[in-house]
């Protein structure tokens, strides 16, 4: 880190020491996993700068804007609507976190059964780590699947600004409603928060921007496509992982930026591995900052990922939001169409993952699927049956693995994900 | 040529030496706290052109002896395939780990199951189980063998199943029914996970408990069908391993 921020963060009212720790860990992963990689991009080095300043000048860039009067807003899921936060003058932050921390203090809150992805956000709060979850303003949780539901009654008490969003689970005329109904009640919230009126010009900008960052990506992944790879999977999942806590407009030149570079590399046949490296997709569960161990151990086995189906990846931000329409009620509609496509598993049922898989597998040419489920999340495991089947019924070799933060499992993963790349040459 | 092939497991090191596709030695060892130092010893004085390694502890020959590496479930499915060239469905229950292969027509991997990190269903949950009851786990199988009654045991969970086996031992219950009961249990659970793969076709069982008469028996009775077991069970993916060494460059 380029300067000593344990001032900012002790007013932030961390814990100095744990979270010394914290990066000390952080760091250590990030040499050894990213790092340690061959060929990577030139222009992977700002998402390195990045990572070495997550919770160092970012923050500070985000109190800065704090102090002008700027709010900060913290999410958990892909459902809460960047475009709103920003029509509002106001900026949105991913707060999932894949990291095990506090766990000890966790379990006096959660049953040990509740998957990673909440204990780990419960775990950043408890052992008081998280630079932006205390930087927030306001905190939105989301009913989800049954554990997040369950976790904000009990978060409510130690978040004081938590704000809970009310999301339908059929895809139905009704469903759309009440996601129409939670957007405008959001709106308001977002609206009383930082004081101003969301405009229709506003509004318009807000759009402009998030999808900028979505276009950066398409474009990102419709190079993946390419054989040999151009860049590795673990490094457009950071990409994709960054999205949620960078400056939006930095963040879409950097990518562009990776991009005009990966044109480059295409034009002369360089990638990160052979021609003859088996190809992966992944499917599942969402992958938040630090957790790399999956991909990681799928990369150092001999085979490249080359897209992820995932709300950290294209289920995330597949789908534009149209921009071409004129009143703030026209574009509400519009960011209302664009979110109840995504096809998360807390629906039912929910046809369009599927088709989804299926299609990713056919644009990058896929040689086989790994599909993530984490540990006691019962939406993406139950719905990796159905996809196993679907999948198999097309000849499309599939593993599902069902992990969790820790790596006291590495060894017999690295056996199964050995083995069903051997399966795959 | 001699090709070498070498699967550290979680409790036993296996070397085959083939020629061809022809056993011209074997040898076995405990893995013990050391598997490095262990595989040394059991390489002494053996001579080979290639060696490949396999096993959960593949990586550490991988670098002391520059060796290539192969995971035990390929490793199994092309042992199994040399030995038993009908076979459909490998079925392999080590120390830690069961896992089931079904194999294509040339021998190519369809697809493969795995338990997860629990030992419920492996070698080791019927060792702590052996000596909970006090039986050498080489004649554990045969005490099954010889039960009298069918004694229902609930937990697969190591920790749980132990509690189990100790009040059933204070209610009174024979060792032997006890025993036959532990087998049933792991039997049925090795039985849904060849049923999520599949059990159609020639189905070949190894791994340290094919040894065991009365898993043997089980599967067989509860499938309904024969099971196959090779002659040497516990070398099927040292063989699988030198069998690859001879093939590869
Ligand atoms: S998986 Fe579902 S609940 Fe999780 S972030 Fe995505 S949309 Fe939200
Ligand atoms: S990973 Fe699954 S269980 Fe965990 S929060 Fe997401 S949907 Fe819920």
């Amino acid at each position: 880190m380029s300067q000593d921020y344990h001032q900012m963060w002790s007013d932030l009212g961390l814990d100095l020491d744990a979270h010394d720790a914290l990066l000390d860990v952080l760091s250590k992963a990030y040499g050894d996993i990213y790092l340690s990689q061959n060929h990577r991009p030139e222009t992977m080095q700002y998402f390195d700068f990045v990572m070495s300043e997550v919770h160092g000048l970012r923050i500070k860039e985000l109190l800065d804007e704090k102090e002008q009067g700027r709010k900060i807003i913290g999410s958990y899921c892909v459902f809460v609507p960047e475009e709103i936060v920003l029509a509002a003058n106001a900026t949105l932050i991913g707060l999932c976190s894949g990291a095990d921390f506090a766990t000890e203090e966790v379990e006096q809150f959660l049953p040990r059964n509740t998957c990673a992805l909440i204990k780990s956000s419960f775990g950043f709060k408890l052992g008081k780590v998280c630079p932006y979850l205390e930087s927030a303003d306001l905190v939105v949780g989301e009913n989800t699947c049954d554990g997040k539901k369950k976790a904000y009654e009990t978060l409510n008490d130690l978040v004081k600004n938590l704000y809970v969003m009310d999301l339908p689970q059929v895809k139905s005329n009704q469903g759309r409603k009440l996601l129409k109904s939670e957007y405008y009640r959001f709106k308001t919230e977002v609206e009383n928060l930082t004081g101003k009126t969301i405009t229709t010009d506003a509004l318009k900008k807000g759009i402009q921007i998030v999808n900028n960052k979505r276009k950066a990506i398409h474009r990102l992944s419709n190079l993946r496509r390419s054989n040999p790879s151009p860049i590795s999977g673990l490094d457009a999942l950071l990409t994709n992982q960054v999205f949620f806590y960078d400056n939006p407009e930095r963040f879409t030149d950097s990518v562009n930026k990776i991009c005009d570079e990966l044109e480059q590399r295409i034009k002369q046949k360089i990638g990160v591995f052979p021609e003859s490296t088996p190809r992966i997709l992944l499917s599942g569960c969402p992958m938040a900052v630090p957790n790399w161990k999956l991909p990681w151990i799928i990369e150092s086995s001999g085979a490249v990922i080359v897209g992820e189906e995932s709300c950290v990846g294209e289920r995330g931000v597949r789908n534009l939001t149209n921009d071409s329409v004129n009143t703030v009620d026209e574009l509400m509609e519009a960011i209302i169409d664009r979110y109840f496509k995504i096809d998360c598993a807390l629906f039912t049922p929910n046809p369009d993952r599927l088709n989804h898989i299926k299609e990713m597998v056919e644009a990058y040419t896929v040689d086989g699927v790994i599909h993530y489920g984490l540990q006691f999340c019962q939406p993406y495991i139950m719905e990796s049956i159905p996809v196993e089947k679907v999948l198999e019924k097309n000849s499309i070799p599939i593993l599902r693995v069902e992990t969790d933060y820790s790596m006291e499992d590495v060894g017999q993963l690295k056996t199964r994900i050995e083995a069903f790349i051997e399966q795959l040459k | 040529m001699r090709c070498a092939g070498i699967d550290i497991g979680s409790r036993t090191i296996e070397i085959v030496i083939t020629e061809k596709s022809k056993i011209v030695d074997c040898r076995q060892t405990e893995t013990g706290y050391d598997p490095l130092m262990q595989t040394k010893k059991l390489l002494k004085g053996l001579s080979y052109d290639r060696i490949m390694a396999t096993g959960y502890g593949r990586n550490l020959v991988e670098i002391e002896f520059d060796s290539p590496t192969v995971t035990e479930i390929k490793a199994y499915a092309i042992g199994a395939k040399e030995l038993f060239p009908a076979v459909t469905t490998v079925l392999d229950i080590g120390g830690q780990d069961c896992k089931v292969i079904a194999l294509f027509d040339n021998g190519k991997i369809k697809k493969f199951e795995m338990n997860d990190r629990c030992a419920a269903g492996t070698g080791k949950f019927l060792e702590v189980m052996a000596n909970t009851l006090g039986f050498d786990i080489n004649e554990f199988g045969d005490h099954a063998l010889s039960a009298k009654k069918d004694i229902q045991i609930n937990s697969m969970c190591t920790v749980f199943a132990e509690s189990e086996v100790i009040s059933l031992i204070s209610k009174g219950q024979s060792r032997n029914d006890i025993a036959l009961g532990l087998h049933k249990s792991v039997a049925r659970r090795t039985i849904s996970m060849l049923k999520r793969v599949t059990t159609n076709g020639m189905i070949v069982f190894a791994g340290g408990v094919a040894k065991n008469p009365c898993m043997r028996d089980l599967l067989a009775k509860l499938l309904e069908q024969v099971i196959y077991v090779p002659e040497n069970p516990q070398t099927v993916g040292a063989y699988g391993a030198s069998l690859l060494a001879q093939e590869k460059m």
